[in-house]
């Protein structure tokens, strides 16, 4: 998981970290209306596949990223971290929409105000829902971060 | 098109049935009112039934006083009552009489509480923002 | 949540799997929604779908060691949402199957009471995410029943244009998502692009594709752009010409119709006694459509017809969704023709905010703004329940108000809260494999059943 950085491993850790953006995997986790944003990305107008994650993972060991789509109620919260504790490292998760980054509207007794309670989170995507647009942004951004070497998994 | 009729507990039970065997096929709603100090009693189950036959609905609402908090199911009459009495029973405590399995639906089991009742509050977080004085 | 455990200062609370402070496993206990081998009688009856009338396809009993309980749990690729169904397998054969929901339970009716009814919509729009327009519309009407007010016609005619245009859209992502399920994969490519059409139109007119706070008691939100008319052509040009296409690659297909037909049915008699609403009861030759029998806002000046079938099968709650599309694309294009020229919000000051521009001039106009929008219109005592009819079935809306600004209780009846009470009735005694072809023809979306 962890390398030493030094000299010798330089041009690898480039590949390896260009190979790890070029085909992650998402495992589905659509909850509520974040997921038809989610599957109309991964549809035909908004293609997800051209950047290699058209194909929406069921078992969580054979994913890598965790797209947290939806809002997180307190009974759902342990299966959360079960599915994030099943994924194999290296793994990322975006927490798309309002109601996953932060609670969105719903301020109250049902929800985790932030699945950052739960998880740790790479990136936030705002909206409510966040079109198709955002949500690419989202993915690409996480993948400049991937290959900048600013997340170290 | 939609009458209202104000039934007590203990009539409550026979008088769907009649009303069940007069041709309101389908049960449409059920849910409950807090009259937090509104009113006495505390507690109202309303009740909507539908008839396809004859194109009405009607409005049964039961009053339920806090000290005694319980209510004849009518599971046996409309099958399709299970979910909503036990909604019921979760946001608001009422006991259902012969429910077949009378458990939380909607919190998690071990909930401590009744959401919907108005002595519970809303569980609203105050959201601190940058540079704010603290918020307690 | 476990709350009477060890204290959560040192340990990481929802860390399942972590050693520190031992194996937490029991944050997934079922607790009390197990099912259990022995369950009282009637607990049977209602699990294996027997409650009303009793039918088997699957006949041969075994004995009991060799049935086996499998939790098709909270996350699975089928689409339908966080939806948990523990199932006592025989083989292939599902014996008993018990449903466990409350996983996106938001409080929505809490949250209800703490909004005005200018914002109502904005929370009950959220429910039924494939068919947000149809809660809005729920809402605003039993807010103006209790008003006692009525919407101008341009406004009506508006709202019928928007919901039935969501109708397709939300039947489009019902048969996408169902002929996924079922191994047709193009189906959710093309389902999809098709509804991109209709999302377009939505941007164009309400600001957002889904979710929008368009429908609010008094009116519409704001006019329709310019030139809708050529956006709506367009869409009742291209939707039945790929409906065929739809048509052409399943309706003759023998594998289409070996896996849909004669599975999942359910009689009349369940459907009554359930309450079971929308295409699953039309599909079951009842043709009850709130539409044509209890018509809301302004509709009953529309010509269509409600289509419905008898066989009560998944194939035929497949054929009942391609149908309703194109009634619907009849009711969209007559709204188009006849749209009524004049306002599209009520004229009532003490209810609808006044327009920007008179903000500047009229001091009486930025009263009734700031009153408007900060403390909201009064609504007078009283309780109202209105219904109507959205792609899934009947959708009402109970609101108590006590005469201030804000709903003393609301409550929205789901339609897929009622539906779900059939599954035992469709998965029982079927093989698995019809099991996953049986929810996906109910058409349950779990925000409408969890709130």
């Amino acid at each position: 998981m962890y390398s030493p950085d030094n000299i010798f491993t330089t041009t690898i850790d480039k590949a390896v970290r260009w190979s790890r953006t070029q085909s992650m995997w998402p495992v589905t986790f659509g909850l509520a209306c974040c997921a038809i944003e989610m599957m109309a990305a991964g549809s035909a107008k908004y293609d997800l596949a051209r950047y290699g994650m058209e194909v929406f993972r069921a078992s969580p060991r054979q994913a890598d990223l965790m797209i947290v789509a939806g809002r997180v109620s307190q009974k759902m919260a342990p299966v959360l971290r079960q599915v994030y504790d099943q994924m194999a490292e290296p793994k990322w998760v975006i927490a798309m929409g309002a109601c996953s980054s932060t609670g969105g509207m719903f301020n109250n007794y049902a929800l985790v105000q932030g699945v950052d309670h739960i998880v740790p989170v790479d990136i936030y995507v705002p909206g409510c829902p966040p079109g198709p647009q955002s949500l690419m942004h989202g993915i690409l951004t996480l993948h400049d971060k991937i290959m900048a070497g600013e997340i170290n998994r | 098109m939609n009458e209202v009729q104000q039934i007590e507990v203990n009539e409550y039970h026979d008088h769907i049935k009649s009303l069940f065997e007069e041709g309101y096929e389908m049960m449409m709603d059920l849910t409950a009112v807090d009259w937090f100090r509104k009113k006495e009693p505390r507690f109202e189950v309303v009740v909507n039934l539908l008839s396809l036959s004859k194109n009405i609905r009607k409005t049964i609402k039961v009053q339920v006083p806090d000290e005694n908090l319980t209510i004849p199911s009518i599971t046996d009459i409309y099958p399709g009552a299970n979910f909503y009495e036990r909604e019921v029973f979760d946001m608001f405590g009422i006991v259902f009489e012969n429910h077949p399995d009378l458990t939380r639906i909607l919190m998690p089991d071990d909930w401590i509480g009744h959401p919907l009742r108005k002595d519970y509050g809303s569980g609203r977080i105050p959201v601190q923002f940058k540079n704010a004085p603290s918020v307690d | 949540m476990v709350k009477n455990k060890e204290n959560s200062e040192d340990l990481d609370f929802w860390a399942t799997n972590s050693e520190e402070g031992g194996w937490n496993i029991s944050s997934t206990d079922e607790g009390s929604q197990k099912m259990n081998d022995e369950e009282s009688e009637q607990q049977m009856k209602i699990q294996t779908g027997s409650d009303v009338v009793d039918d088997y396809f699957i006949e041969e009993e075994t004995s009991e060691d060799e049935r086996m309980i499998v939790n098709m749990g909270p996350q699975h690729p089928s689409t339908h949402g966080v939806l948990r169904l523990q199932v006592e397998l025989e083989g292939e054969a599902v014996r008993r199957v018990k449903p466990i929901i409350g996983y996106l339970h938001t409080g929505m009716e809490k949250t209800g009471e703490e909004l005005t009814y200018l914002q109502g919509p904005t929370n009950t729009t959220r429910m039924d995410y494939l068919s947000p327009f149809f809660n809005e519309l729920v809402f605003s009407l039993t807010t103006e029943k209790l008003l006692d007010i009525e919407v101008p016609a341009r406004a009506e005619t508006i709202r019928i244009l928007m919901t039935e245009l969501n109708r397709v859209s939300s039947h489009l992502v019902a048969l996408a998502t169902g002929g996924m399920d079922i191994g047709a994969l193009s189906m959710m490519i093309f389902g999809f692009r098709e509804r991109e059409l209709v999302l377009n139109f939505f941007e164009k007119t309400t600001g957002l594709r889904m979710n929008h706070n368009y429908i609010r008691p008094g009116g519409v939100a704001a006019d329709l752009p310019d030139n809708w008319q050529k956006d709506v052509k367009e869409i009742l040009k291209i939707i039945p010409e790929k409906l065929k296409d739809y048509d052409e690659m399943l309706l003759d297909n023998p594998i289409w119709q070996g896996r849909l037909q004669n599975v999942g049915i359910i009689t009349p008699e369940e459907c009554l006694a359930y309450g079971i609403t929308g295409p699953s009861l039309r599909a079951s030759g009842q043709g009850w459509d709130l539409r044509k029998m209890q018509p809301y806002s302004g509709i009953e000046k529309f010509d269509f017809d409600v289509p419905v079938l008898q066989e009560s099968d998944v194939f035929a709650r497949w054929r009942i969704k391609v149908l309703e599309i194109l009634e619907s694309l009849k009711i969209v294009e007559q709204a188009m023709d006849n749209m009524p020229k004049g306002p599209y919000k009520i004229q009532d000051k003490k209810v609808t905010p006044p327009p920007r521009k008179r903000l500047d001039e009229s001091m009486e106009a930025l009263i009734h703004h700031f009153k408007i929008y900060t403390e909201g219109f009064k609504v007078p005592e009283g309780d109202a329940y209105v219904a109507v009819e959205s792609p899934r079935g009947e959708l009402g809306c109970y609101i108590v108000s006590d005469g201030s600004s804000k709903p003393f209780r609301m409550h929205v009846r789901g339609p897929s809260f009622c539906n779900l009470q059939a599954l035992p009735i469709v998965m029982a005694d079927s093989p698995i494999a019809d099991a996953v072809a049986a929810i996906a023809s109910l058409d349950p979306v779990i925000g409408d059943v969890d709130r």
